[in-house]
Order: structure tokens, then sequence, then C-alpha cells
């Protein structure tokens, strides 16, 4: 790769290398932050530079971003091999580390994008497709609000070349994607839909119905999907082939990310033929829906940082089973707790309900509000003894799911 | 006690609920359910006319294009008004808060409130983002106020007009005061939501509907996460 770069970008990507190595070495994380922080002070361009000659996909939404994104660099691997973020490193030292790092044979990439960030890294990267999977409130304590990320991004898609993939179910989503030149549009699901009540567009209240919606004082509507699912799962793609989808992730939110990650994929030749083999080989991503069986316990993680992933992973945990939730509040968790009552946790009535964190207090409160019967426990371990041998479902945020997974060996 | 249920009336969900702002509900429902209470809970979009034989009103928070339609809604349905000289109980939250004022800021222009409280809100230089505590006005007998306020928005008491709170930590209304009390008016920039972190206050606004204070609950874990996150701040 590095062959073709100007000499000022070759530095940075080698010393961007070794400060991502010196990272690893030293046990501080991946080494990606730190890596592209380092090669985008030496050349501010590095990014793009090291797009060129690449054709590159992009990935972004509240939701499902990083499932996403391996589901796309699965599929891309028919073609050959991919550059991929897949440690979740979002922002822009993340996405030029990936590229930095990728053989020079890698003339694929396919990368995950913060949604603060694809303003940037749309123009710097150049992409041939963007798949924008849905909006939703999000650590509202410092994020965007939704209506105006959604605002920031039909102002980056207008007028260029860049091919839209886009969730036809979410109406946040379809107002910015409208602004690109070419869309397909997927029915991708929006089960939650308490951030797109009121039209985008013009401010009436939308009308739904199933799954359609249309706003009664503008032309925004629903478009008509080219890809979808049925009621069983399958995948109908836009010559009418229909695909059964087996994938080793629970939940028909994964296999709406499958279907995306399918029509992305297909916008680079990938037939959804040869692509779902290499769905269902992944596994786990960086230790989300990982089961790990330790003395005794069989142990599954499920990550939901907002009501919307709340929403979803309380429709996938096991029925019957105990389920620990965990909750933090750092800063990349966001400090506010008050979104805890946006998610209904009525569908844990019944089962045996442990919970810990730093924040479990404002759980406990929430779950009492829910006549949810539960038991607080200190910690993790504490938790585990709890249970006593057998499964348990971990649901947990941002920083209090990392906390768990440094407990279990750091399980990708 | 009547044996009518207490009607709470959310109003405007569909525009006011950034962030938890249903909890409150939820909140008050319980607290008069684990009282014996019947209660009624309804939300009302902004599309339908606000009922005025409501007892607690709840305006919850919201982004500047909503405030500045629910603005323009709840002038020209004129109901919560009505509902409130009646004597009806509103508890309003942040951007629902900043509504029951003369006027407001949104989108960078001044629009004007409810005025249902002589009070004002600008834009203030920063935005206030963090944990919250204040004393409560005294004459209310609630104990301490603990919260998370996230607002760029500054609030200005008329004279006369008194606060919820006096703030020991954070910025509230204008770094001195947080939240306005006046008659059967409560309004705050706390969420948390405000009424899981002070129960009291819930307790505040049934009573004040029942004409009679109420007798206390259990509150295990409402005093834990109090206890928490008070002396989080010390």
């Amino acid at each position: 790769m590095t062959a073709d770069l100007p000499l000022r970008a070759k530095l940075a990507t080698t010393l961007l290398k070794s400060a991502a190595a010196l990272s690893r070495a030293t046990g501080r994380g991946d080494g990606s932050v730190i890596g592209g922080r380092v090669g985008l002070k030496v050349e501010p361009q590095l990014l793009a530079l090291l797009a060129r000659g690449r054709q590159v996909a992009l990935v972004s939404g509240t939701n499902g971003k990083t499932t996403t994104t391996r589901f796309v660099a699965a599929a891309m691997g028919v073609l050959g091999e991919v550059a991929t973020n897949s440690f979740g490193a979002n922002m822009p030292t993340g996405h030029t580390t990936a590229l930095a790092q990728a053989p020079a044979k890698a003339k694929l990439a396919v990368l995950e994008v913060d949604e603060h960030y694809l303003r940037h890294v749309l123009p710097q990267t150049q992409p041939r497709v963007v798949a924008l999977l849905n909006l939703s409130r999000d650590q509202m304590d410092r994020a965007m609000e939704v209506g105006m990320m959604a605002e920031t991004w039909r102002g980056v898609l207008s007028g260029v070349d860049t091919h839209v993939v886009a969730n036809c179910d979410d109406p946040m989503i379809v107002w910015a994607a409208s602004a690109a030149k070419s869309v397909t549009w997927v029915a991708a699901g929006q089960r939650w839909q308490e951030d797109s009540f009121v039209c985008p567009n013009c401010g009436r209240h939308l009308d739904r119905q199933g799954a359609g919606w249309a706003c009664p004082g503008c032309e925004l509507r629903r478009p008509v999907p080219q890809w979808s699912l049925d009621e069983a799962g399958a995948v109908i793609a836009p010559d009418g082939r229909r695909f059964e989808v087996t994938l080793q992730l629970p939940g028909r939110v994964n296999k709406a990310n499958a279907a995306t990650a399918l029509a992305v994929a297909a916008q680079f030749g990938v037939d959804p033929a040869h692509a779902l083999p290499r769905l269902a080989q992944v596994a786990s991503i960086a230790g989300r829906y990982a089961t790990v069986v330790k003395d005794g316990h069989t142990i599954r993680l499920l990550l939901a940082k907002n009501p919307a992933g709340w929403l979803e992973a309380l429709d996938m945990v096991e029925p019957g089973c105990p389920v620990l939730l965990a909750i933090n509040a750092r800063d990349p968790d966001g400090l506010d707790t008050s979104w805890l009552y946006d998610v209904d946790f009525s569908p844990l009535h019944g089962r045996r309900v442990l919970v810990c964190g730093d924040r479990a207090y404002d759980l406990c409160v929430r779950l009492d509000i829910n006549e949810v019967a539960f038991e607080h426990v200190p910690d993790f371990p504490a938790a585990l003894r709890a249970a006593g041998p057998g499964r348990l479902e971990v649901v947990a945020n941002y920083t209090a799911f990392q906390d768990i997974r440094a407990e279990l060996d750091r399980v990708n | 006690m009547s044996t009518e249920a207490i009607r709470l009336v959310w109003v405007y969900p569909d525009l006011l609920s950034t962030y938890g702002d249903r909890g409150n509900l939820l909140i008050l429902e319980q607290r008069a359910r684990r009282r014996g209470l019947a209660v009624e809970a309804m939300g009302v979009n902004y599309d339908q006319a606000l009922p005025e034989s409501g007892d607690i009103y709840l305006l919850g928070g919201g982004e500047d294009r909503p405030q500045v339609l629910a603005a323009e809604r709840l002038r020209a349905d004129g109901g919560l008004g009505r509902a409130v000289a009646r004597g009806a109980a509103v508890f309003a939250v942040c951007a629902g808060y900043q509504l029951l004022g003369n006027s407001f800021y949104g989108n960078g222009e001044q629009y004007a409130g409810l005025e249902l409280v002589d009070m004002r809100s600008d834009r203030g230089e920063t935005r206030a983002v963090g944990e919250l505590s204040g004393e409560v006005t005294p004459e209310l007998g609630v104990p301490a106020l603990t919260g998370f306020e996230n607002h760029g928005g500054r609030t200005h008491l008329g004279p006369g007009v008194r606060p919820l709170a006096t703030v020991t930590h954070g910025i509230g209304n204008d770094g001195a005061t947080e939240g306005v009390w006046s008659g059967r008016m409560l309004g705050t920039y706390l969420h948390g939501p405000a009424l899981a972190r002070n129960p009291a206050l819930a307790d505040l606004l049934l009573s004040w509907i029942v004409g009679a204070a109420l007798p206390p609950l259990a509150d295990e874990w409402p005093s834990k996460l109090r206890g928490e996150r008070l002396a989080a701040l010390r």
C-alpha cells in the first residue's frame, strides 16, 4: 500500500504503526486510537491518502453498526482481502489505523463510522457506498439531538456520488438518505419509534400503519424497499430471490443487519448466495453475543447502550434463564441515567433478575417502579455466585460490558 | 379523600419526551397506587385537544423545534391555563419548564411562552451539564434536591416568584437558584428523572390533589440512590 504514497504519508504510516505496536505491547489497548492520532499529526491528509485507490464502504447509525460492519466485511471477503476497523474504533483515528495496517493487496475497505464523524469521514474516504442503519436517542448529555444529526447527514449526502443503502423503516434515515443521488432501500425495521413521531421535514405528526408511514403534511413517506425480510426472517433480494439466513448472532435485528450487509455487498457485485455462508461464521464481535463457559457457568454477553438497543437486547435473552443487568454512567456511557425510564423492563417479569454496576441504584429504582423483582449484587463475581451454576444472560451498557469482559479474559 | 381517580396528563409525549420523561409519570402513578389511591394516566399528543379535567399535568424536555411547536399548540389550545386556574398541579421539566414562562429561546429566536409564571428564559454562554444539588425552598418541606441537568438555557424569575431550590452544586436557573414554585406548579431543569431522584416532590404534587399529606412509603431504593448521588458531590 505504502508504495504509491507521498513521502510524508509513508513516514506518518510508519510512525502510526510503531505507536500502535507500542500501545499494544504495553497493554494499553489495541493501539488504534493512539496510532491514528500520531499518523494524522504527521500527515493530516493521511486518511484520504490511504483511502485512495481503495473501494470503500462506510457503515453508520445509532445501533448495529459494529455488527453490520463485520457482516459487510465478511460478505466482501468473497471478492478479496478487506481492510476494516474491527475493534470498533469508529472515529478517524481508528479508520486511519485500519487502513495503514491493512496489507497493500486489501483493495476493499469497510469502515464503521461514529454518527458524529460521518460528515468528516465521507469526504475524506470518498466511499462507493454508505450504509445508514437508524437514528435514535443516545448519550444525550453530549450527543447531537436526533433531528440535528439527520439534518447534518442530509447536508453531507447532497450532491455526492456515493450510493446510499438506507433503512426505509426509519423516517429520520429516509429524510437524511433522500438527499443522495442514488439510494437502495432496505426494510431493516424500527422497533423504537419514540424519536420519529414527528416529520423531520415539516414537523407534522407521521401517520403509521403497520410497517407503513407517511407524513400528512409533505412528501416524506416510507419508500418501497428493494431488500426486505419476510415473516420467517428470510431475506428477499431485489430480483425476488429468497435467502434463508442462518446466523450465530441472535435476534431479528441481526437478520436485518445481515440484509443491509448483503445490500451493500451487492453494490460491489457480491451475490447473496456467496456472502451468506460467510455471515454464518460470525460468532461474536469484541465480546458482543459471546458465550463464555467458566466454572460451571455458561454466560452470554449482550451489549445495549441506549433505549433502542435495550429493546432489542431484552427481546434476545433466552426465556427462563437468570439475567444480570449491569449499568455504569462513565464518560463513554453518557452521564445521565434517565434513559432507563425509556426502557420497559417488563419482559423480565417472572425471571430471576440480578443488578450490578456503578449506577445499580438508578436501575433498582427503575425496576421497582416497573414492578420487576430483582436482587442487587455488588459486582460480577457476586452475580455469578448468586446465580449459581448454569446459564446466565448478561445485558450491560458500554463500560459495564467492558468491565465484565475483563473478568472473562477479554473474550472476543 | 376523593374516591375519584387522580388524573395524570402527560402533555405531548410526541414532542416533549427527550430523555426518560415518562419516568415522572410512572413514578407519580406508582406512588399513588401504593397509597391505595386510584389513578388514571394518559398521554395527549400534540394534535389532540388537551383535556381540562386533569389533576396533574406533566411537561417534559424537548429539542428546540418540538419545543417551539409545543408552545404554539399549547397557546392555541389554552387548556393548560384553564386547568391551572381550576386548581390542577403542573410538573414541568427542562424545555417544558421554560414553556411555563413569558418567553424562551429556540433556534436562536425568542418565542412567547404560556405566561403561567412570571419568568423568562434565554441562552446561557455555556451549556449546563452535570449533577445538581440544592436546598429546596423551605415552605415546601422537602429534603435536598438532586438530579442531572443538561440545558443551554438560563431562566430569570420575575420579582416575587419563588425558585424550587437554591443551588448548592451545579447551575440550574442561573447558578444561584434552580426551578420554580408557583401555586401548584413546579418547574425544574432536572432529569434523573427528577421524581426518581426526589420522590418527596412526587408526594408533594399528589398531596396537593388529595388535600392531605400521604403516608410514607418504604423507599429503600430511592433513599439509597439519593444518598449515593448527594454523597458523590461532597
